[in-house]
């Protein structure tokens, strides 16, 4: 492989790296606080794609305030889903609480092939990030080059505000321990609610970057890139944000790295970030970032 | 309109509450009873079937509903127009009774059963996905009940199913038109192939055209790259970084239309200036809403040009299904428009509507003039065929050429 | 344990006894009886049975989240399907690329295939339970997930062995009604009696609390990989009777919304109840048929919508999130059916003797 070519595959990995890190934060942050995968996840993140689609092509707006108000709205959507599908079982048993995210991201996925239809829709994408750029001969379109840009600038802010805040600083307490957070006097469920606002206003805004680099909507959009996000999460340690950020970028790399090299392999693409997932879990189950949360008996 | 069975049975389940209730609530009563004379009027306005026995049924047997529910909508819609403009044979109204098969293998199976034992029909169109169709098939077969397939264009289909025919040509036909084209017209020199591996259509065409290729160049590595994806992939950058350093002529890419427009659209981000050329599944709206300018001369086989009549039966299917749903039909609405006149076709030959009279009759089809070009059955029940070639010209599909078997 | 051993018949026996002829009656009454969609239903009815049981055999009595069901599905399928494929509908299926030489030629009867179907599955559900069960609730989740995935990314990508995409069509349709119902009736009487063995009380300790049954003695690790061993031969059983009642298989079936799908129907019969289970596949595999009305056009009397696909998946979806959230023991908790429960509410005579026996 010449140089060139290698360093094309270097900015693909790392443009869609940054786009699984910018996803595998909000599972993270979820994780952190409520030792849940939230299924659901992928599938708000569709939701603000489609929001997104919609506001620009039904009602018209500019996509800058499209992207706002979809962004809103599917932070309200998320704090939503979990006062109705996971509030009411924070007491029950793991495996509850699990199936009734499951649950919730098989309703949205139906739901959305009833109201949105099965059909995928094309996004339309302003002409700003449709760009394209030839840097020593290497292509780049221009929202490949936004998504680092938001990733970064995101990910210092939430650093921010975990470690330097008030609210971040009840984060923390209640991931450390629920039942001692709450006897200082901390209100759990705003906590958890804040953190499910910031962890699906993530999805929303990486629904609509993906939207903007694949500008395709359907249904089912969301479910495979939620898998790997969350595979990304495991794989920097799940709870830690920076870990979320090292494991997204490192699972892009991967996966297009080994079909750079291996071309044969091109079909098992898919399959790549699962046995990752299988090997990671075996050798070093906390991930890269990764404390021990512990098991609670 | 399609559903004339069942309101009138809704009809009478009216009429036996309105009945049964009527002193205890007079208004909600009146107001249904309101409701069923719309009802009712509506059905006056279309033809009104009375009896079992004046009512020929024939089944569409399609995805409405899964990922393939746009290719099965679209034939559903071929075959209701020709319905509306054929809906009487041998003196008996031929209803069109639709069952989804939910783009699922074991739906399709419960679906084809429900066709053939419940609703007794006496011929069969689809399915749009040949994987839908032979989940299918058995069933049909061991009813002895005919069906057509549509635009199901892998060979076992209709390979050693007696029942099971074809409206349209075959996957390796597509391939060694797609590859003939390529060589003869585009002189191209070096292919690469994009494969979309869990679709058998793509590998099927991928498979017919690289063997094609090689013959008519006579040389194996005119082939420089193969490469493959998954169904629902949307980052195809490694793939294509790797396809470009091959600096290929044309890049073969059969698969889903949205698959494929991402591909293209990626390609030409990347830089890459090859042709892109593909099968009849790119033939879909959606593929120049999703690939935009990046389609721009992307080029592909198909079953029929909406721009430019063919014969007398394409223009009357064009201005009918213009008129009737107000939009630009697809290659496959003209195949499910074929498909149900073929079968009209073969039941006025055999003057009768047993099944296994239809489908000896289906068996003797020759030079039927369908929309989408003239259709004769040959021995393995394929229809031999034409093949049309599409280019992508300011953002619509313009025809390029016919290609013949 | 059981008072009541002396007696050569007890009652519940006879009862049961009783039962199980009228069940083989009504079987061959229906056989009779019934159209061929009815038939079809009614056989995918003991498909689902077994998928039920299987996998609640590990999510309900084990307490082991495991989300990997439709890739032992798919091994079973595969393996029984090229198994008894005769040569000749070998070579009319596999025409991207040969079979291996190896199996071209093989033929083998339905009982063997489905039987080395169920074990290669088990083997493969051994081997993934000795990697992936020292992983805990959520991580061993996405784990068996991604097991499921990597089998169908295997099976669409090795085409000399699975024909890829293209599937495997043709099959011979073996999957009669005797041996749908005859398999989930067996393997609902397995269950039934492991569950009541000491496998079935070990399995249910570690479910209730790990540490407690480690702390008595119960090789807890081993006892895992047992119960994911058999729940994948079970899954692998009715992969193999599924293919041949479909008679055609693709990779694209085994998607892990499959395992979704069986979830949905264990969680509505009841986490850990081998009865719920039984039922609610029975209830949701016809509801699901007949339902497909909420998908086409509907008559709601003062107006009649056209047809919104999809309302029949969102109907299920809705209905599982209902469940988990307002009953999460679902239909029938932990409870089983026992012939002292009917006379417990009356509708059998009491019984003087006060041996508690049956379920639980």
């Amino acid at each position: 492989m010449d140089f060139q070519t290698f360093l094309q595959q270097f900015v693909n990995a790392l443009s869609l790296g940054s786009l699984y890190a910018l996803i595998a934060i909000g599972y993270t942050m979820v994780y952190g606080i409520l030792r849940l995968i939230n299924f659901a996840h992928g599938d708000i993140f569709m939701v603000g794609g489609y929001l997104a689609f919609y506001g620009v092509s039904t009602f018209l707006m500019p996509w800058w305030m499209a992207v706002i108000v979809a962004i809103a709205l599917t932070t309200v959507f998320g704090v939503g889903l979990e006062r109705v599908a996971y509030r009411p079982l924070r007491d029950s048993p793991r495996i509850s609480i699990m199936i009734s995210a499951i649950g919730a991201s098989f309703l949205l996925e139906n739901l959305a092939i009833v109201l949105f239809n099965a059909r995928p829709k094309a996004f339309p994408v302003p002409e700003f990030f449709a760009r394209n750029f030839i840097l020593g001969g290497v292509h780049i379109a221009s929202v490949s080059l936004i998504i680092p840009l938001v990733t970064a600038v995101i990910l210092a802010a939430l650093l921010w505000i975990v470690h330097r805040t008030r609210v971040g600083m009840a984060m923390r307490a209640v991931s450390t321990d629920i039942e001692a957070a709450r006897l200082m006097a901390i209100d759990v469920n705003r906590i958890v609610s804040i953190t499910f606002a910031i962890g699906s206003a993530l999805a929303a805004i990486g629904g609509i970057l993906w939207a903007l680099k694949y500008p395709r909507l359907e249904p089912l959009m969301g479910i495979m890139p939620g898998l790997k996000c969350f595979i990304a999460a495991v794989i920097g340690g799940i709870g830690s944000i920076g870990g979320a950020v090292l494991g997204g970028l490192l699972l892009g790399v991967i996966e297009l790295m080994t079909v750079a090299f291996m071309p044969e392999l091109t079909g098992y693409k898919d399959a790549f970030a699962f046995v990752l997932l299988i090997v990671v879990l075996l050798v070093k189950p906390t991930g890269l970032l990764g404390k021990n949360l512990g098991e609670k008996v | 309109m399609e559903n004339e069975v069942c309101s009138i049975r809704g009809l009478t389940e009216f009429g036996r509450k309105i009945t049964k209730g009527a002193p205890m609530k007079k208004t909600i009563s009146l107001l249904k009873l309101a409701a069923a004379l719309a009802a009712g009027v509506s059905l006056v306005s279309c033809s009104s079937p009375n009896v079992d026995n004046d009512v020929i049924k024939i089944g569409v047997f399609q995805p409405l509903t899964g990922a393939n529910a746009a290719g099965g909508a679209d034939e559903y819609d071929g075959a209701k127009l020709a319905n509306k403009l054929v809906p009487k044979v041998l003196g008996k109204t031929v209803q069109l009774v639709a069952v989804d098969n939910k783009s699922d293998k074991v739906e399709a199976a419960n679906a084809a059963t429900v066709l053939v034992q419940k609703e007794k029909v006496k011929a069969v169109i689809g399915s749009w996905g040949s994987s839908l169709s032979m989940a299918g098939g058995p069933i049909f077969a061991e009813a002895k009940i005919p069906a057509v397939a549509v635009s199901a264009t892998n060979p076992n289909v209709t390979k050693g199913n007696d029942y099971y025919f074809r409206v349209c040509f075959l996957d390796p036909f597509q391939g060694i038109v797609g590859a003939s084209y390529a060589f003869n017209t585009l002189k191209a020199k070096k292919v690469a192939i994009i494969r979309e591996v869990s679709n058998d259509y793509s590998v099927g065409l991928a498979k017919f055209f690289v063997d094609e290729f090689v013959k008519l160049s006579g040389n194996k590595d005119s082939i420089v790259a193969v490469s493959d994806y998954n169904t629902g992939d949307q980052d195809f950058s490694a793939q294509l970084t790797n396809i470009k350093k091959f600096e290929p002529d044309v890049i073969f890419a059969p698969g889903n239309y949205t698959e494929s427009a991402l591909i293209i659209k990626q390609a030409r981000a990347l830089g890459m200036k090859a042709q892109f050329i593909g099968g009849d599944t790119w033939d879909f709206g959606a593929f120049l809403d999703i690939g935009g300018e990046a389609v721009e001369g992307a080029a592909f086989s198909t079953f029929f040009a909406n721009d430019v009549p063919i014969n007398k039966t394409s223009e009357v299917f064009l201005k009918a299904f213009r008129e009737e749903f107000k939009k630009e039909p697809s290659a496959v609405a003209a195949l499910g428009y074929d498909a149900y006149l073929v079968i009209i076709d073969a039941i006025t030959r055999a003057g009768s509507a047993e099944p296994q009279k239809i489908r000896d009759a289906l068996a003797q089809t020759k030079g039927f003039e369908g929309a989408a070009g003239v259709i004769t059955i040959n021995a393995e029940r394929n229809a031999d065929k034409d093949a049309v070639f599409k280019t992508v010209k300011d953002g619509k599909f313009v025809f390029l050429t016919t290609v013949k078997p | 344990m059981n008072t009541s051993k002396k007696l050569p018949m007890s009652r519940n026996t006879l009862l049961t006894l009783g039962a199980a002829v009228i069940g083989l009656v009504l079987l061959f009454v229906f056989d009779e009886l019934f159209d061929r969609f009815t038939m079809q239903i009614f056989k995918l009815c003991a498909i689902n049975i077994i998928l039920a049981l299987s996998l609640n055999l590990i999510n309900g009595f084990t307490g082991l989240f495991s989300l990997g069901h439709a890739g032992f599905m798919a091994v079973g399928a595969y393996t029984c399907a090229i198994l008894t494929m005769s040569p000749e509908q070998k070579e009319v299926n596999y025409v991207i690329q040969p079979i291996v030489p190896w199996l071209a030629n093989v033929q083998f009867p339905f009982l063997p295939a489905l039987l080395i179907g169920g074990l290669l599955a088990g083997l493969i559900g051994w081997l993934l339970g000795v990697i992936s069960l020292r992983l805990r609730d959520d991580y061993l989740a996405i784990a068996t997930l991604g097991f499921s995935e990597i089998i169908r990314v295997i099976l669409t990508n090795a085409m000399t062995f699975t024909n890829g995409s293209l599937g495997l069509k043709g099959l011979a349709r073996f999957t009669t009604m005797w041996w749908a119902w005859g398999s989930a009736i067996l393997t609902t009487l397995f269950l039934v009696l492991l569950i009541k063995s000491s496998y079935g009380r070990a399995f249910k300790s570690i479910r209730d609390n790990e540490i407690a049954a480690e702390s008595m003695g119960i090789n807890v690790f081993g006892m895992k990989v047992l119960s994911f061993t058999i729940s994948s031969f079970l899954a692998g059983i009715a992969g193999g009777l599924l293919a041949h009642y479909l008679t055609t298989i693709d990779p694209k079936q085994f998607i892990f919304l499959k395992t979704f799908d069986i979830l949905l129907i264990v969680v509505l019969g009841g986490v850990g109840s081998i009865t719920g289970s039984v039922v609610a596949a029975i209830v949701v595999t016809i509801s699901m048929e007949a339902l497909r009305f909420l998908d086409g056009p509907l008559n709601l009397g003062f107006m009649v919508t056209s047809g919104v696909p999809g309302l029949r998946m969102v109907f299920f979806s809705a209905l599982l999130m209902v469940v988990v959230i307002y009953r999460q023991q679902g239909l029938m908790g932990k409870a089983e059916f026992s012939w002292d429960a009917l006379s417990r509410i009356g509708l059998l005579p009491r019984r003087k003797s006060k041996s508690e026996k049956g379920g639980r």
